[in-house]
């Protein structure tokens, strides 16, 4: 009941339920602590504003994210996306028959759970399902198709709060639990972890860099970079983390990135959707 | 290269503001590819815009303007409905143009 | 470069593009008859300028002349950029009579970024994005009635933007 109330974005509810010990196995916990962390280190940032990543940290950054966005590059990804996603597969069939909605304006309820693999499906991956089921070859999850399908997907979800949800099932909360895991361990020849960015020195200066806040890094995925000069997949970004701490990257979609999604996404639960984002 | 320019036209008194982008590379020759090859500069050499029958900007571009180039400018005299044509041509002979209306 | 005075196929292309952006619009243009516009045409790209290293041999070539600083030209770029190779950067001006604009990165290998043509009617000012290869002074020059002024800003740049 309590997880009900929570996931569907009562944060206010949620904070006058009894406080449960933030010990391991406790999502709901983690959410509050997290939750709680990021707003009393950052007072002034609006929480709806925290899904615009270093853009809510600093003001010069912020006035050249509005002048880029006013008309932003990433429109051709979009436009592209939403191309991809109309056009029929060989068999008639389109993105959309896979999905509630047609497709759109769900990009909020991913990564899901899937109870019949046990394993936590990304948007990115119920996308190459959805080939496949169809007899497409799947995408590459690094490459500008998919970054141009999910973008659109996510610009027809934007202002939706992330509703993800952690079933009653161990398998769920072991994949959640290892996605938390894996954020918190410190890995690469830096000997940093995601946390040591995104949580410890969110908001920090990396030279003329803005870290982003872990708090609603994922609303914004895909994100165009500026440093790519396009549209990057989920993938694409947390591959490039591991290579920004001298790390191994681990393959695209692999589980403990799928993972490490669920626990983000998990931890902005109603938090809107700013994705597609574009990001230095 | 069809469909290459976006263009938001919009008058407001007898002041239109447009802003335009258009997909292009604008390689900058500066840049080496996976291989180590010198990717070649290129990029937009000219943009212009019209309206009724009349040149009322032109942009003259070099390697440093960013890729998917942007840019906003203002004239006088245009009403929504008007047709404001963009056109570009870069530095390999490509080029693209389009009529937008002004809203 | 023959290709962009290939008028049948400037034509076409008109009339495609049209009717994508809604509508044969150019050909029902009243008093103008078909095709009543020109094409972006490449000869009038100053390719002496774009090659200049500095700012005064970029203005000589752009120009014939030197600029003097004036109060009158706003520049509006970053202290820090986010990243070089996006740079917003916007330029205007209470001048009188403007007929150009030129913008100039003065670390970039070549000065010269853009230069734009301001005919009588159209206000001066305009926004683009730049890339910068590394920290610079970027220089906004005006011309206005026949005279050059300048005015610049220093933007930090840590991330280059030198490419693609």
């Amino acid at each position: 009941m309590l997880r009900k109330l929570f996931i569907a974005g009562v944060v206010v509810a949620a904070a006058a339920q009894p406080l449960l010990a933030a010990d391991a196995g406790d999502p709901q916990a983690d959410f509050k602590a997290f939750r709680k962390y990021f707003t009393e280190r950052f007072p002034k940032v609006p929480l709806n504003d925290f899904v615009n990543g270093p853009y809510s940290m600093d003001e010069g950054l912020r006035k050249q994210w509005k002048a880029i966005d006013a008309f932003p590059p990433y429109e051709f990804a979009v436009e592209q996306g939403k191309q991809m996603f109309a056009t029929p597969f060989k068999n008639g069939k389109t993105y959309g028959d896979c999905f509630p909605n047609k497709g759109i304006g769900i990009r909020q309820n991913y990564p899901t759970f899937d109870a019949k693999s046990g394993q936590v499906i990304t948007l990115d991956v119920a996308l190459n399902q959805c080939r496949e089921a169809n007899g497409e070859k799947p995408l590459d999850y690094s490459k500008d198709d998919m970054a141009a399908l999910t973008a659109y997907m996510a610009f027809t979800s934007r202002g939706k709060p992330f509703d993800i949800k952690i079933p009653n099932d161990p398998r769920a909360l072991a994949a959640y639990e290892n996605g938390k895991r894996y954020f918190y361990t410190r890995r690469g020849q830096l000997n940093f972890s995601c946390a040591s960015c995104h949580v410890q020195s969110a908001g920090d200066h990396i030279r003329t860099e803005v870290l982003a806040p872990a708090l609603g890094i994922m609303n914004a995925m895909p994100i165009y970079r500026s440093a790519w000069g396009g549209m990057g997949t989920t993938s694409r970004r947390l591959r490039t983390c591991n290579s920004q701490v001298r790390g191994v990257p681990l393959d695209a979609e692999d589980e403990n990135y799928r993972d490490v999604e669920y626990f983000l996404s998990y931890m902005a639960n109603g938090l809107p959707i700013s994705g597609p984002g574009a990001r230095p | 290269m069809a469909g290459t320019i976006r263009v938001r036209a919009v008058a407001s008194g007898d002041s239109t503001e447009v802003q335009s982008l258009i997909r292009h590379p604008m390689d900058s020759g500066f840049v080496k590819d996976s291989k180590g090859e010198i990717i070649p500069a290129h990029h937009i050499e000219v943009v212009q815009f019209e309206h009724g029958g009349k040149t009322v900007f032109t942009a003259l571009w070099g390697p440093a303007v960013s890729k998917d180039p942007y840019l906003k400018f203002s004239f006088k005299g245009g009403k929504k409905g008007d047709d404001l044509k963009v056109s570009w041509v870069d530095n390999k002979g490509a080029s693209d143009s389009l009529v937008a209306r002004i809203g | 470069m023959n290709e962009c005075d290939d008028a049948p196929d400037a034509g076409r292309r008109m009339i495609l593009q049209g009717a994508a952006a809604g509508g044969l619009a150019a050909v029902a243009f009243g008093a103008f008859p078909w095709p009543a516009y020109a094409d972006a045409d490449a000869k009038e790209w100053p390719a002496d300028a774009f090659k200049q290293k500095s700012e005064a041999d970029t203005l000589k070539a752009l120009y014939g002349k030197s600029a003097e600083p004036s109060d009158k030209i706003s520049l509006d770029a970053p202290e820090i950029a986010e990243n070089g190779a996006v740079v917003p950067i916007g330029v205007s001006s209470t001048l009188p009579k403007v007929t150009g604009i030129a913008l100039l990165v003065l670390e970039n290998p070549n000065v010269l970024a853009a230069a734009y043509k301001i005919p009588d009617g159209t206000e001066a000012s305009v926004s683009n994005r730049l890339k910068m290869a590394k920290t610079s002074k970027v220089v906004a020059v005006v011309e206005s009635g026949g005279k050059l002024y300048s005015a610049s800003k220093e933007v930090k740049v840590t991330v280059g933007g030198c490419g693609g």
